[in-house]
C-alpha cells in the first residue's frame, strides 16, 4: 500500500495545497512518495522532504516538464505508477487539468474532489455544486485522487525524507507554453485564499466596488469575489464569480456584502468555515446562513470595517 | 477545418435546487427541469461561431445518454449544430466510459477539433475531456476563456488558479470550456422549427465495443451539513470583536 501525492509547484517553491492533500494520502496509505515534477526543481524537493510523514521524494527534473503541461506530466506519472495504490494530487486547476489524463491512461476511473477519505477505496466527494454529498467506492485497482483541499488540514513539517532521481526523456509535442497573466500578485487566489470578501449588487457600479472592497480587501489580505448579478453587472471579472457555475470556495472567513443570497450563490460558499453577512435588506437569504449578521448600508459599513481592522 | 464535434450532457438545469432523497440513495429527479448543462452550451456557441467565421465547416453535436437526451440535442440543432447524434447508455454512465464511447465517435466522424464542456454540473467530475484528449493520444486546453484557431493549430487562454495560461495546440486537440469563453445565444422560434428537419442519428453504446459498467459504485447520497442562521450583530464594533474571538480575524 504506497500513494504517489503529486506535488504542485511553479519550479521555485512547493504549493501550500500539497501539504493539504498530504493530510489527505495519510489517510489512504502509511507509506507516501512525493513527486516533484519540473525544472531545476531542488529546492521544491527539498521542501517536499521536511514534510511530516513523508517516505520519499521523486524528482524528475527534465526541459518538457518545465511549464507543468499535462500531456508530458500525466506519461511521467503513468511510467511511475506501477506499485503504487492511490496517485493524488489537489483538486487546483492543475491537478483537475492532469489527473484524468493519467485516470484514463491507467484505464481507471477517477474520483474527483475528495472531501474525506472513509477507507482506502471509499470516499465522500460534493455533486451538484456541494448541494449533496455523494458516498462512492472504488473497484479499480489504483485509485486516482483529486483532493478537494479546503477539506484537509495542511499536514506539519519536520520530516526528513530521502530524495531520489526518477528519469524522464518525454518530449512536450502536443502542446507548447506561451505565456502566463498572473493577475494581482499581491492578492491571494480565490479558492486558496484564507479569507475572501465578496460583493453583490447593491455596489451599483464597479467604481465604487473596487473603491470599497479593494482597501478591505487588502487589509484582511483576502481575496475578492462577487455574486453573479455582480458580475452581469459588470462591477467584477467574470473569474471572480463565486458560486455554482463560477468558483466554489471554502476560506476561513467569506464576507459577503450587498449580496442577497441566491441559491446558486450560496452553493459556493457554504462550506466556508466563517460567513459574515453586511445587507441593508433584514429578509435576505443570506442572513438564513452566516454566522453573523449586521444589517445595513454597505457604503457607510465597510469603510467603518476597514478602519476598525 | 472541416469538421468540429462538441460533446453535450443533459443535466439538471443550474437554477434548480436538487433535493437528497429521504432513503439516501440518490437526488430526486423526478419532475425536476432539465436542459444542457451550462458549460456545454458555452463550448456548442464557441464551435457555432467559428463555423460563421468561416473556420470550419460542419458542427456535430453528440451526446451520450438516455432517450430522453434527443431534447437536449433538439436544442443544440436549434442552436445550429448542423447535425446530431446519440449514442445511447445510462443517466449515469462514468467519464471513462462516455470518453470512449467519445473517442469512437470522434475518430469516426474525423474530427479536426472537439469541443466539451469543462464539467457537468450535476456529478461535478470535470473529467471527460481530458480523458477523451487521453485515449485520443491528442492535447488538451482546459478551461478555455478565449480561443483562436489558425491553419493547423490552437491557441488558447486558459482559466487557473493564478490568473490566465496562453497554450498553444497542434490540431487535431480537445479544448473544455470554461464559463468566461462567450455568451451562448438565446434559442428563436424559427430556429427551432428549423432543427426539426435536421439529422438526428442513433447507436448504442455496444456498438462502439464500450463497456459501461461503472467503476464506482455509489453507496449512497446525503444532504450537506446545513448550515443555520447565527447571530445579528448591531455594529461594526460589535462584529469585528465578535471575529476575533471567534479566531476568523
Amino acid at each position: 500500500m504506497t500513494t504517489l501525492l503529486v506535488a504542485e509547484n511553479d519550479n521555485g517553491s512547493l504549493s501550500g495545497q500539497t501539504a493539504r492533500a498530504l493530510s489527505a494520502a495519510q489517510a489512504l496509505s502509511a507509506e507516501i512518495h512525493v513527486l516533484v515534477a519540473g525544472r531545476n526543481v531542488a529546492a521544491v524537493a527539498e521542501q517536499a522532504a521536511r514534510l511530516a510523514g513523508v517516505a520519499k521524494v521523486l524528482v524528475a527534473d527534465a526541459p518538457a516538464l518545465i511549464d507543468g503541461l499535462a500531456e508530458p506530466l500525466a506519461d511521467l506519472i503513468v511510467s511511475l505508477a506501477d506499485g503504487y495504490t492511490s496517485i493524488v494530487a489537489p483538486a487546483t486547476t492543475s491537478g483537475k487539468n492532469l489527473m484524468p489524463r493519467v485516470a484514463a491512461l491507467l484505464d481507471v476511473m477517477q474520483i474527483s474532489d475528495v472531501m474525506e477519505v472513509l477507507d482506502q477505496k471509499t470516499f465522500r466527494r460534493p455533486i451538484y455544486a456541494g448541494n449533496a454529498i455523494a458516498t462512492v467506492e472504488s473497484g479499480d485497482p489504483i485509485r486516482v485522487i483529486t483532493v478537494r483541499t479546503a477539506s484537509f488540514p495542511a499536514a506539519g513539517e519536520g520530516g526528513a525524507a530521502p530524495i531520489e532521481p526518477v528519469t524522464f526523456e518525454g518530449a512536450s509535442t502536443l502542446s507548447a507554453f506561451v505565456s502566463a497573466e498572473t493577475q494581482d500578485a499581491d492578492r491571494p487566489d480565490l479558492s486558496a485564499a484564507r479569507v475572501v470578501v465578496s460583493g453583490g449588487r447593491a455596489f451599483g457600479s464597479k467604481e465604487k466596488f473596487d473603491e470599497l472592497l479593494v482597501p478591505l480587501a487588502a487589509k484582511l489580505v483576502a481575496a475578492i469575489g462577487a455574486s453573479r448579478a455582480a458580475v452581469d453587472a459588470g462591477f467584477a471579472a467574470n473569474d471572480l464569480q463565486v458560486g455554482q457555475t463560477g468558483r466554489i470556495v471554502a476560506p476561513e472567513l467569506y464576507i459577503a456584502c450587498g449580496i442577497s443570497g441566491a441559491i446558486q450563490h450560496l452553493a459556493g460558499i457554504k462550506d466556508a468555515k466563517v460567513i459574515v453577512a453586511i445587507n441593508t435588506d433584514p429578509e435576505a437569504p443570506i442572513f438564513d446562513i452566516a454566522d453573523y449578521g449586521l444589517v445595513g448600508d454597505i457604503f457607510e459599513l465597510l469603510p467603518e470595517l476597514e478602519e476598525t481592522l | 477545418m472541416r469538421r468540429i464535434v462538441v460533446c453535450i450532457k443533459r443535466v439538471v438545469d443550474a437554477n434548480v435546487k436538487v433535493r437528497v432523497k429521504p432513503d439516501g440513495s440518490g437526488v430526486d429527479l423526478a419532475n425536476v427541469k432539465m436542459a444542457m448543462n451550462p458549460f456545454c452550451e458555452i463550448a456548442l456557441e464557441e464551435a457555432l461561431r467559428l463555423r460563421e467565421a468561416g473556420k470550419a465547416e460542419e458542427v456535430v453535436a453528440v451526446t451520450v445518454g438516455p432517450d430522453e437526451a434527443r431534447d437536449t440535442l433538439r436544442t443544440a440543432l436549434a442552436m445550429g449544430a448542423d447535425r446530431a447524434l446519440r449514442v445511447d447508455a445510462p443517466t449515469d454512465t462514468e467519464p471513462l466510459a462516455v470518453a470512449r464511447i467519445l473517442k469512437a465517435v470522434v475518430l469516426e466522424e474525423d474530427a479536426n477539433l472537439v469541443f466539451l464542456g469543462k464539467q457537468a454540473v450535476d456529478d461535478d467530475n470535470n473529467q471527460t475531456g481530458q480523458m477523451l484528449a487521453a485515449l485520443l493520444g491528442w492535447g488538451q486546453a482546459t478551461f478555455a476563456s478565449k480561443i483562436e484557431i489558425g491553419d493547423s493549430e490552437a491557441t488558447v487562454t486558459r482559466e487557473v488558479d493564478s490568473g490566465l495560461e496562453v497554450v498553444r495546440l497542434p490540431l487535431p486537440a480537445v479544448i473544455t470550456a470554461d464559463l468566461r469563453l462567450n455568451e451562448p445565444r438565446y434559442i428563436t422560434l424559427p430556429s427551432i422549427m428549423k432543427a426539426k428537419r435536421k439529422p438526428m442519428e442513433e447507436k448504442d453504446a455496444e456498438s462502439y465495443g464500450v463497456e459501461t459498467e461503472p467503476r464506482l459504485k455509489l453507496l449512497r447520497v446525503d444532504p450537506p451539513a446545513e448550515r443555520t442562521a447565527g447571530v445579528k450583530v448591531g455594529s461594526i464594533g460589535e462584529l469585528v470583536q465578535a471575529l476575533k474571538s471567534a479566531g476568523a480575524i
